[in-house]
């Protein structure tokens, strides 16, 4: 895969930067370039918007099989989190014990390594959730 | 709009199979329906194909052409049209055709759904599969296609009370049915134990909770109700053909126990078909994961929002149950390769209707239902169909 694709998600990856519509106020994570309750008003009207990172567990699954790009990783967990700005996105949970994850857990952002292509290839980094400390 | 009819079906045994190649597994099913509808080849004026991936899982795109030349029907050039929406593939399939035949353009129309997923090797399928979710926002963190249903589940089970055990009766349901039937990948019991002490696959979903990887195709002529007479008196009515879609991703949705699409599309059938839920007396739903049927026989209206896993306990979905609900075994028994799913779960509702269902037949079936799925319910697809 070039390494293109993963350069130009570096802003909202590795910095949480989506989108928020300056007609309604909605914020949108992962960026979206039209906001889908006022969509032709939204039009040029999606402003860059970083999320402060903190969220709550909605949903969480130990993966036990994972793809070919984590083998040698598993059990780790994926959330299904919800933003402080009402967005919700994907992403793994890490720096605790699996059996602390819970729905309604309280987590914030943390940059970190998320997949390699290859032995030789780009690393590509990314956000990854742990414990709120507050 | 025209009304239009199934006049023929025709599938492959589903499974490891081997010993066919992806062509031989169109051939087949192709076959198969066009002999039962009774059709010579310069009947058909169309062809639809559904397949999820046939350019990763046999290194072949533009499989219209292929389905055309294994038919031997290049000499008329008929125009064959591959259909892609992951999962629901078949289902979109089967909606096209049934556009192309309402809207007049064409008359007889043959359906098709196939894929071979078993000449990929290892984790290769897993990633292919991965590809029906979103690459750059799921995919990317690790999430895996088995891991979003998961995500679903687990909420499910938080805010519906949804148990292992209940989960894990779809499947007991599900092998049973399948038990039943000749052409199905799993033609054996299981026990609630043998779902629960399975590998963790992502918890809270086991191994014996995820549909298989499976060779197969299946296919359908379609006709309007009219020119149906002409061929056969066996005509099953398509009284709903709807197709709604969502967001690719499954965090981006309005809802996380249910698939909105699913309930949308439905919504549109039954006043598409002029029926309610409670008519229906058989249903084949996207049973690609246990607590995906869960979903399904709520977002269906079988069931109020959150009791699906009770319902399935007492036996509502069962054969002898008031909704019998995936009788073929579903996808997690009779196998789900991909692109075919659709149109096999049509092949089963059509047999039901013809009575001609034999060990799992549904005594006095005339309404029947499918739910086809794309992905983690980015696309929706459902059919009514009647005997008439």
């Amino acid at each position: 895969m070039g390494v293109a694709r993963y350069w130009r998600e570096i802003p909202a990856r590795y910095n949480l930067i989506g989108k928020k519509c300056q007609v309604c106020g909605k914020v949108y994570f992962p960026p979206r370039t039209i906001c889908p309750k006022c969509r032709r008003k939204s039009i040029g009207r999606m402003q860059d918007y970083k999320l402060s990172g903190k969220g709550t567990v909605e949903s969480y699954t130990i993966i036990y099989t994972p793809p070919p790009e984590f083998e040698g990783k598993a059990p780790y967990a994926i959330a299904l989190i919800k933003m402080e700005e009402g967005c919700y996105l994907t992403g793994q949970i890490v720096d605790c014990e699996l059996d602390e994850i819970h729905i309604g857990m309280k987590v914030e952002a943390c940059f970190r390594r998320i997949q390699e292509d290859g032995k030789r290839g780009a690393i590509y980094y990314g956000y990854k959730f742990r414990k709120a400390e507050s | 709009m025209r009304e239009v009819a199934i006049i023929g079906i025709g599938m492959t045994e589903f499974g490891e199979l081997w010993q066919k190649s992806f062509r031989e597994l169109v051939a087949e099913a192709g076959v198969k329906a066009i002999l039962d509808a009774g059709i010579e080849g310069e009947n058909i004026d169309a062809m639809y194909i559904g397949g999820m991936s046939t350019g990763r899982f046999i290194g072949q795109e533009h499989v219209g052409s292929l389905a055309l030349e294994v038919a031997g029907l290049e000499d008329l050039h008929i125009p064959a049209t591959r259909v892609e929406a992951a999962c629901a593939s078949g289902g979109v399939a089967m909606h096209q055709g049934y556009i192309a035949v309402a809207s007049g353009m064409y008359d007889i129309v043959v359906v098709g759904g196939a894929e071979k997923m078993t000449d990929v090797v290892g984790g290769e399928a897993t990633n292919i599969l991965a590809s029906a979710a979103d690459r750059e926002w799921e995919s990317f963190f690790g999430a895996t296609f088995p891991g979003l249903y998961a995500l679903m589940a687990r909420y499910h089970m938080h805010h519906h009370g949804t148990t292992q055990e209940q989960l894990a009766m779809v499947a007991v349901k599900n092998h049973h049915n399948g038990s039943l039937n000749p052409k199905a990948q799993f033609r054996r019991e299981i026990s609630i134990e043998d779902v629960l002490n399975s590998p963790i696959v992502a918890e809270p979903l086991h191994l014996l909770d995820c549909s298989p990887i499976t060779d197969g195709a299946a296919a359908a002529i379609l006709a309007p109700v009219d020119i149906a007479r002409k061929y056969t008196d066996k005509i099953i009515k398509i009284k709903a053909s709807v197709q709604a879609c969502d967001t690719l991703s499954f965090h981006s949705r309005s809802r996380f126990d249910s698939l909105p699409a699913a309930v949308h599309a439905a919504k549109k059938a039954y006043e598409m078909a002029g029926v309610k839920p409670s008519d229906i007396d058989v249903a084949e739903v996207h049973d690609c994961f246990t607590i995906a049927e869960i979903i399904a026989i709520e977002d269906l209206g079988f069931v109020e929002k959150g009791k699906g896993g009770k319902a399935t306990e007492d036996g509502l979905t069962a054969l002898d149950g008031q909704i019998p609900v995936n009788t073929s075994g579903g996808l997690k028994a009779k196998g789900h390769p991909v692109g075919a799913t659709g149109v096999a779960q049509i092949n089963e509702i059509v047999m039901q209707l013809r009575g001609e269902a034999d060990k799992r037949q549904v005594k006095g079936a005339t309404i029947g239902l499918t739910h086809n799925v794309g992905g983690s319910g980015g696309t929706a697809v459902i059919h009514i169909l009647e005997a008439i």
